[in-house]
């Protein structure tokens, strides 16, 4: 199958709000698949969904080939053994060392012993450049070694796909281009299906292979960089160079100003 | 309209606590009936019944402690009105095995482990480390709720047998020690008066309910809490206010049916 995720029809309420209105799309194996969109779109809800965390009103998401929303507790949890996510805040394990929480999911998930386990954990660990500190709990890391941790965690069973939600949000420049540099990497020396959340454009343009834009709920634009660059969606436009006000307006739905304050 | 609009939220109160039953329900449900995985639980359960049992050791003793010395002195001077002092052993033992014991452990048990453990789960989903879980193919529910449960569970009716056995010390010191009453006659009286099954075996089976209810609780409320620190500090109070009404409510209901001749 060539699409690893494959979305269709998708309609997901929250608190009677509409999340999103008629979903489409495909995320295809081997490629860094990026969803773009301005904050409160919906787009660490979609990784959710993906990861049947949440389920849709309506429509269907095949991962790998099943129907996610349809599958039991037990394969649910099976599939997710495929799965790795990055969450923004790392959410890594506080009570448990660097080391620990890199070994976590192979403890849960293999019989191996603990020399190899070591030895993979040191792997994972070399791979984001924070060996040196395995021994260290997550409450002594910067935020952007947390999420490097993070990082050789959700790689730490070599999962067939990989979610980043948010990954570059209140990183400094050189945290930044650490983890673009990652992303980049493991994609490329690994092969993993890669989908990546965030409203960071210039990141995102630089590593994806393919782009959608969600705003209001729906697709508004999607395609290559390239392709999205001469996009003539004002929505799409907007967002890609950061305008404060357009289509999407910058004041929140509200009755007249004047009248507002002479009331 | 305004009685309406009363009787909307009064409906719509009902409903959520409808759902929050029904949740709940299903919780232990899924709590309970699962394939069990002794190798990797052990180490895990180990882990919380020195959280949940061993470190609220101390408050147990000294409670213990101290409700001992009162019952003793308080019932050490009624007793002496009508000349029966030495009947004092029989009191402090009914009184603890029956009642202090299994009901203020369970209090203390609700106030010190059950609100840190609703605190700690409810933080762990505020910070996604429960949801990183999930995503990781690892059930929340066995890794982390299932150890706190039986460790509660486990470690509830050990601490109300330790709380009784040092109320009961608390009670002779009182009595023998410092009022005098006569040793033998403390603890012969004692004896005679405690039934192994109507007094002792019975004030571990309510322990046994008040461990596995309050553990309930505070798993349930920390799992369910809405994850922001309002609705951290909101989960942890309803675990110390619905473990100590959940608690009384049931004393009384384990005791009608235990003094019915159970």
């Amino acid at each position: 199958m060539k699409d690893f995720v494959n979305i269709r029809g998708l309609y997901f309420n929250r608190n009677g709000r509409t999340v999103f209105s008629d979903i489409e799309l495909n995320i295809p194996r081997g490629k860094i698949t990026a969803i773009m969109g301005p904050s409160g779109c919906g787009k660490t809800t979609l990784l959710r969904l993906i990861g049947g965390q949440l389920k849709p009103e309506r429509g269907n998401i095949h991962v790998d080939g099943k129907l996610i929303n349809k599958l039991s507790r037990a394969q649910l949890y099976e599939l997710r053994r495929k799965m790795g996510i990055l969450f923004q805040s790392g959410a890594l394990f506080t009570n448990l060392s660097v080391f620990e929480n890199v070994a976590f999911p192979l403890r849960e998930h293999t019989e191996l012993p603990d020399f190899m386990i070591r030895d993979i954990v040191l792997m994972k660990l070399q791979s984001v450049g924070l060996r040196g500190a395995k021994n260290l709990m997550p409450s002594q890391l910067s935020g952007g070694m947390a999420r490097r941790v993070a990082l050789a965690r959700a790689i730490a069973l070599d999962p067939e796909l990989i979610m980043y939600d948010e990954p570059f949000t209140g990183l400094d420049p050189i945290a930044l281009g650490v983890i673009v540099k990652l992303i980049s990497d493991l994609n490329k020396a690994l092969g993993i299906t890669t989908i990546l959340v965030s409203h960071d454009v210039e990141e995102v343009l630089t590593i994806a292979d393919y782009i959608y834009v969600i705003a209001s709920g729906k697709i508004i634009g999607h395609g290559t960089p390239e392709k999205l660059h001469i996009d003539k969606e004002p929505e799409v436009q907007q967002f890609l160079q950061g305008l404060p006000d357009g289509v999407v307006p910058f004041h929140y739905p509200a009755i007249d100003y004047n009248q507002d304050l002479m009331h | 309209m305004l009685i309406l609009e009363k009787l909307r939220l009064l409906g719509q109160f009902g409903l959520q606590l409808l759902m929050s039953f029904g949740r709940s329900g299903i919780f232990l449900v899924h709590l309970l009936i699962r394939k069990p995985r002794f190798k990797k639980s052990f180490p895990l359960l180990i882990e919380q019944l020195y959280f949940i049992g061993v470190l609220s050791l101390i408050i147990i003793i000294l409670s213990g402690l101290f409700i001992g010395l009162v019952v003793g002195l308080q019932g050490y001077n009624t007793l002496n009105k009508f000349g029966a002092s030495q009947q004092l052993g029989q009191l402090v033992a009914l009184s603890v095995v029956r009642e202090l014991g299994p009901v203020v452990t369970a209090l203390l048990f609700a106030g010190r482990a059950g609100s840190a453990l609703t605190a700690e789960i409810g933080l762990m989903k505020s910070t996604e480390q429960l949801a990183s879980m999930e995503m990781m193919g690892v059930d929340p529910l066995w890794r982390v709720i299932s150890p706190r449960f039986w460790g509660g569970f486990i470690s509830m009716p050990i601490l109300m047998i330790i709380f009784s056995v040092v109320a009961v010390w608390g009670g002779y010191l009182v009595g023998v020690v410092w009022l005098g009453v006569d040793s033998g006659t403390f603890w012969s009286a004692m004896q005679s008066a405690v039934n192994f099954h109507d007094d002792i075996v019975n004030g571990i089976i309510k322990s046994i309910v008040f461990g596995s209810v309050v553990t309930w609780i505070a798993v349930f409320q920390g799992y369910d809490t809405v994850p922001t620190a309002q609705g951290i500090g909101r989960a942890t109070t309803r675990t110390v206010v619905y473990s100590s009404l959940a608690i009384l409510g049931l004393d009384f209901v384990l005791t009608a049916v235990m003094m019915g001749g159970w």
